[in-house]
């Protein structure tokens, strides 16, 4: 894959990727998030495929550059935030949802659904007598409305083929071709969003103070610590749409004028790791990431850092020191971190699902526009 | 009797980090996965490398819970106990384990250095609590009875002369 070196050769790619997506007219999509993994998805990933291609039928693993006519999408999608009744299997276009699937199921779910068009029932969700065939109409997803999550689940979570057809790097390139510094940070103040790691802080506020600090470089570092008990929306979001935390990521460095982000994600999530560095390999190789993105003066780069299991690094001023090599110790404040932060220079701290809100915020927010698509994003749910 | 310390793994770790203080816990990280513990010959030989006192490498190897100075067996079984975890009964599953591999008082890896007990805190898989994992491979909806089973496979596994996940 060669770089892409201007917002033409971006618009190309996405439409390459969005025609190979619609000619998926079946999909299966086997979800791959740390709950499903543990009963066995992955296995029932290979097994499908595996029996797909042995009775000839036309599979596409990545969205491909030469796209083939009527094939069948299999796909490792992220957590539908379900685990309990994994492992998962989605189907679309119908938009099933199987529970509970086994490796013998596979079989059927092959023959049935994807051959005969039929879904299996008795592995669709019930509740109180009722069958829910389609995941939509579920209860716990039928008051839902997903934002930050809109794709996780719904995409192949290892390619930026996917991203790329559902629109991705959209927010980023109306950043860098369209607007300058100051309209994203106001564009971000006027969103109202909040900092997701708990303090509730504006996040408009906070790029602003960074990108008014005079000394340079300035960092970007995202907190993926996850410490919470029973929280998992970070972990979702890194592992089931890794390429919407790193666009956020990048518009940031835009706006606050900093050429180097970091993301801390703790010890206990090997797989969020895995997704990240896959995704980041992934955005460098086609040159969404590195020297000079798109052929503009602007670089970013991105590094992971995986925690070693002290709760404390969750801390902004602890965080920044455990990237630094040192005891995840916090610091007495102020200097703030957006002064004295990473390497004591200029540093804007985010938890990650903070980040994730930004790309359709710069996508959709732009004032004027189209006023009804105009979102705003005040805290969605308690800030903890 | 001094036994020759194998600087070798560590060589090739070092290969593949920035030679710096800012690689300390990717470096200590990497080497603990090859030697399931941080051995005392490695503190002198990353500290001269990366440019850091032997002190402060110690220092950071003592503060983050993951790191061991204690050799781990081949198997290392962390029981979730975050709060999902807990409420659903991962004690007794903890407790399960601890008895029947002998682990009494601070005891967490057996003599044998086959297997190593000890406790994590979530893991991001509360929808299947109470969560185990061995060698990084997740198992859900434990019980203390599903724990005794799993025990018996490892078991077999190393018999077989495997035990390397
Ligand atoms: C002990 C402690 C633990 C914390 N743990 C986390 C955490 O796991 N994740 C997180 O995003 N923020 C955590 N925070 C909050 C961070 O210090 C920081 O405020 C936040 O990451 C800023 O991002 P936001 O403005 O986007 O919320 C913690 C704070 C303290 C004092
Ligand atoms: S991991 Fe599959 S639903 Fe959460
Ligand atoms: S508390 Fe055990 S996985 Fe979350």
């Amino acid at each position: 894959m060669t770089k892409l070196m201007s917002r033409q050769d971006l618009q190309n790619l996405r439409s390459v990727c969005q025609r190979a997506l619609s000619l998926e007219t079946k999909k299966i999509l086997v979800c791959g998030g740390t709950g499903c993994v543990a009963g066995g998805s992955l296995d029932i990933y290979d097994k499908l495929k595996d029996m797909l291609q042995a009775r000839g039928i036309h599979v596409s693993v990545e969205l491909a550059h030469e796209p083939h006519e009527e094939s069948v999408g299999i796909k490792k999608s992220g957590c539908h935030g379900f685990c309990e009744m994994g492992p998962l299997v989605r189907v679309e276009p119908q938009g099933w949802l199987y529970t509970k699937v086994k490796l013998d199921d596979c079989e059927e779910i092959v023959e049935k659904t994807i051959v005969g068009g039929e879904c299996v029932e008795r592995l669709a969700y019930r509740q109180n007598g009722k069958i829910y065939r389609k995941q939509e109409d579920i209860p716990f997803y039928a008051k839902q409305h997903r934002v930050v999550l809109e794709h996780c689940g719904h995409i192949n979570a290892t390619s930026v083929y996917d991203y790329l057809a559902v629109g991705g790097y959209q927010a980023l390139e109306k950043a860098l071709f369209d607007m300058n510094q100051d309209q994203i940070l106001d564009e971000v103040s006027e969103s109202n969003l909040r900092g997701r790691g708990g303090g509730g802080f504006p996040a408009g506020r906070k790029w602003k103070s960074c990108a008014r600090q005079k000394e340079t470089p300035r960092y970007i570092v995202c907190n993926g610590d996850e410490g919470d008990p029973g929280a998992f929306m970070d972990r979702s979001a890194m592992e089931g749409d890794p390429h919407r935390l790193i666009e956020g990521m990048i518009i940031a460095g835009i706006a606050i004028g900093s050429s180097e982000g970091y993301i801390y994600v703790r010890a206990e999530y090997p797989l969020a790791v895995d997704r990240l560095r896959m995704a980041i390999a992934q955005a460098e190789e086609i040159g969404l990431l590195g020297d000079n993105i798109l052929g503009t003066e602007f670089s970013f780069h991105m590094h992971i850092n995986r925690g070693a299991g002290a709760f404390v690094c969750g801390e902004g001023s602890a965080l920044t020191a455990s990237i630094e090599g040192k005891r995840g110790m916090p610091r007495v404040k102020p200097p703030r971190t957006v002064e004295h932060g990473l390497f004591d220079k200029p540093t804007n701290l985010n938890n990650v699902e903070t980040y994730a809100n930004v790309p359709m915020i710069i996508e959709n927010g732009a004032a004027g526009t189209n006023p009804s698509a105009r979102r705003t994003v005040p805290a969605q749910r308690p800030l903890r | 009797m001094t036994r020759q310390f194998d600087f070798a793994p560590v060589d090739r770790i070092l290969d593949n980090h920035p030679r710096s203080e800012l690689s300390t816990i990717a470096i200590l990280q990497d080497i603990q996965e090859h030697y399931h513990y941080l051995p005392r010959e490695v503190f002198p030989y990353v500290a001269k490398a990366i440019g850091v006192g032997e002190a402060r490498l110690y220092g950071v190897a003592t503060f983050y819970e993951n790191f061991s100075l204690e050799p781990k067996g081949k198997y290392v079984i962390r029981c979730c106990d975050g709060t999902a975890c807990h409420v659903r009964g991962s004690i007794p599953i903890l407790e399960r384990l601890r008895q029947e591999l002998g682990l009494v008082g601070g005891k967490k890896t057996t003599d044998d250095l086959n297997f190593t007990v000890e406790t994590v805190s979530c893991l991001g898989a509360c929808g299947l609590a109470p969560a185990m994992t061995v060698n990084g491979t997740v198992y859900g909806a434990m019980t203390p009875d599903k724990a005794s089973e799993l025990l018996r496979e490892l078991k077999a596994e190393l018999e077989k002369g495997g035990g390397q996940a």
